[in-house]
């Protein structure tokens, strides 16, 4: 449960951050616009109010750890790291430039703050679950927070780790998948039909959650749930790709494209 | 002359570093009876992991082991790691440059009887290729142990490369090992034999067929393929009048490719290659198998005298 002002917070957060992906990916005329924004909600959830972490001490090692197996969506794990200051906020000036510690996808010895380097897709879920059976080996208590994306999921290797999870009674992961059904080819269940997907990791042996992906309240008491679980746990998150932008809601095209001028001042104007 | 398997070697040092570290872990992806790292998982059953038919995950999720602090041993085969788990070894572990060791057994040509599908010609082109990652291919049993402690004793990925049948053992390459030297275990002022891997001893019995024809044969064992010893290869090219590399793998991306490099930019001299020609392999028992390929002392013979007449 959160309070009202707690929520007020929340939204306000979570709307900086979207305001700062679109700069971002306008400025690098490069990046993933439409499933950062997506998942921001989920994303501020964690760093704003569930996660234990410090950014004062990004190598803290019984803090909890946040996977960004869906790699392409840095801009909304640079833009909210940035804001906790694991790094200086004019470094977002540099995403995807030359020399930047800020790479089009995550890169763990460059930057402060990201756990694992990813990027091809179903490594993160992997390198994720391994890391948790390290803490598991190590006797931590903190947890793994992984979010994987819904056209991810179509790789073998995630499924590979599902079963390692499993087998390995990783209930120190929580899992997400940022459930809005499209990828870059567009509609998800057409480009590779994925659905029923809860029964699919079910059948895994993971505990399945389904959310809305955009509320607080609903992703945050859901992670409290998913700690109580003897398993590893996959909150199936349904969420609008392009989320506040309303030009880029639902629409498959912002996936991988920057948004120029004209575009970017409209949706500034949505996320004053 | 008395014959091991080098991923014998590999096995004892396992179990031998897990004795000394607890950070030592173990993964194999269902075939520890094969690479024999079911022997680490009989002393220390709770620092081993089976991963399953998985190789992918495997090395990416040793690679989370490693951000954790361990110190994992990632074994499958040679093929089964590059080939199949190729982007993991090179996105997971070699670009973010985690301390993960990948120890391979099954490769070159003598894995005999499963054919191409297993016979890894190829990973040591794969894995040299890839920024940040040490290659070691040892010579026999006692390089393969010595080989396996130095990887652990060092911080960053290594890929480590065995064998599937018994080798002869090689005396002249014992003793101490570090990784990117080579060892000079004949000297000569006519012609270098480079070797690597199982194919040292070949290289040694080239060497003395040579020397009966009045030749000064010098051979470099080059267990490290990366970062490979750039200072014994021209020392080579300065002082003798060619270069012949004997390795079980591809003629194209390994050994000879990398030495051919390195005289060719600086001191250019004669290469002639020694390997398994552009051509995938068959079934057929181990031994029989380095003889029909071309990967014996005759072999290396012959190239050296395309050199010195």
């Amino acid at each position: 449960m959160i309070d009202k002002e707690k929520h007020e917070f929340l939204k306000t957060k979570a709307n900086d951050i979207r305001r700062e992906i679109v700069a971002m990916v306008h400025r690098a005329n490069s990046g993933h616009v439409g499933g950062s924004l997506g998942a921001a909600d989920i994303v501020t959830a964690l760093y704003y109010h569930v996660m234990r972490h410090d950014p004062d001490k990004p190598e803290w090692d019984d803090r909890d750890r946040f996977i960004l197996s869906k790699g392409h969506c840095t801009p909304v794990i640079y833009a909210a790291l940035a804001d906790c200051g694991y790094f200086p906020k004019e470094d977002l000036l540099e995403f995807r430039r030359p020399g930047s510690h800020l790479q089009g996808h995550p890169y763990q010895p460059k930057t402060p703050g990201i756990d694992a380097s990813t990027g091809t897709l179903g490594i993160g879920i992997s390198t994720g679950v391994g890391m948790a059976l390290g803490a598991k080996l190590k006797k931590q208590e903190h947890y793994y927070y992984i979010l994987c994306g819904d056209g991810e999921i179509q790789e073998g290797q995630v499924w590979e780790a599902a079963a390692f999870a499993n087998k390995y009674k990783l209930n120190n992961v929580i899992g997400f998948v940022d459930r809005n059904y499209l990828q870059t080819d567009g509609y998800s269940e057409k480009v590779m039909p994925m659905d029923p997907l809860a029964p699919k990791w079910e059948s895994f042996g993971w505990k399945v959650f389904t959310i809305d992906g955009h509320d607080f309240e609903d992703i945050i008491s859901t992670i409290e749930k998913a700690k109580k679980e003897d398993r590893p746990v996959m909150i199936i998150a349904n969420t609008t790709k392009g989320k506040g932008v309303s030009f880029m809601e639902g629409e498959a095209e912002w996936h991988g494209k920057p948004p120029a001028k004209e575009h970017f001042d409209k949706a500034m104007l949505e996320l004053k | 002359m008395e014959y091991k398997a080098t991923k014998q070697g590999y096995a004892d040092a396992l179990r031998e570093l897990g004795r000394e570290n607890e950070n030592i872990l173990v993964m194999d992806a269902d075939v520890a009876k094969a690479t024999l790292t079911e022997q680490f998982e009989a002393e220390f059953p709770d620092r081993f992991f089976n991963c399953g038919v998985q190789e992918q995950n495997m090395l990416s999720a040793a690679a989370g082991l490693a951000l954790e602090g361990f110190i994992p041993f990632a074994s499958t085969f040679g093929v089964f790691a590059t080939c199949r788990a190729g982007d993991q070894m090179r996105s997971s572990i070699a670009y973010p440059k985690l301390n993960v060791k990948i120890g391979v057994t099954h490769c070159g040509i003598s894995v005999g009887g499963d054919g191409a599908s297993h016979q890894s010609n190829e990973d040591i082109g794969m894995a040299r290729t890839l920024p940040n990652m040490t290659v070691i291919v040892p010579g026999d049993y006692e390089e393969s142990r010595l080989a396996t402690h130095a990887a652990a004793k060092m911080k960053g990925p290594v890929y480590l490369r065995f064998g599937r049948d018994k080798y002869p053992v090689v005396s002249e390459i014992h003793g101490s090992f570090e990784i990117g030297k080579a060892k000079t275990i004949r000297e000569g002022s006519d012609l270098t034999i480079i070797t690597t891997g199982i194919l040292v001893n070949e290289g040694l019995l080239a060497a003395a067929v040579l020397s009966e024809q009045g030749y000064s044969v010098r051979v470099v064992h080059m267990h490290t393929i990366k970062p490979i010893d750039t200072d014994a290869i021209l020392k080579a090219a300065r002082e003798t009048k060619g270069i012949v590399t004997a390795e079980e793998h591809s003629i194209l991306g390994g050994l000879g490719e990398a030495v051919a490099a390195i005289v060719s930019e600086n001191h250019p001299c004669p290469v002639q290659r020694v390997g398994v020609m552009d051509t995938f392999g068959e079934s057929g028992q181990s031994q029989e198998l380095l003889d029909i390929y071309g990967l014996r002392a005759p072999n290396i013979v012959e190239k050296a005298l395309k050199i010195l007449r």
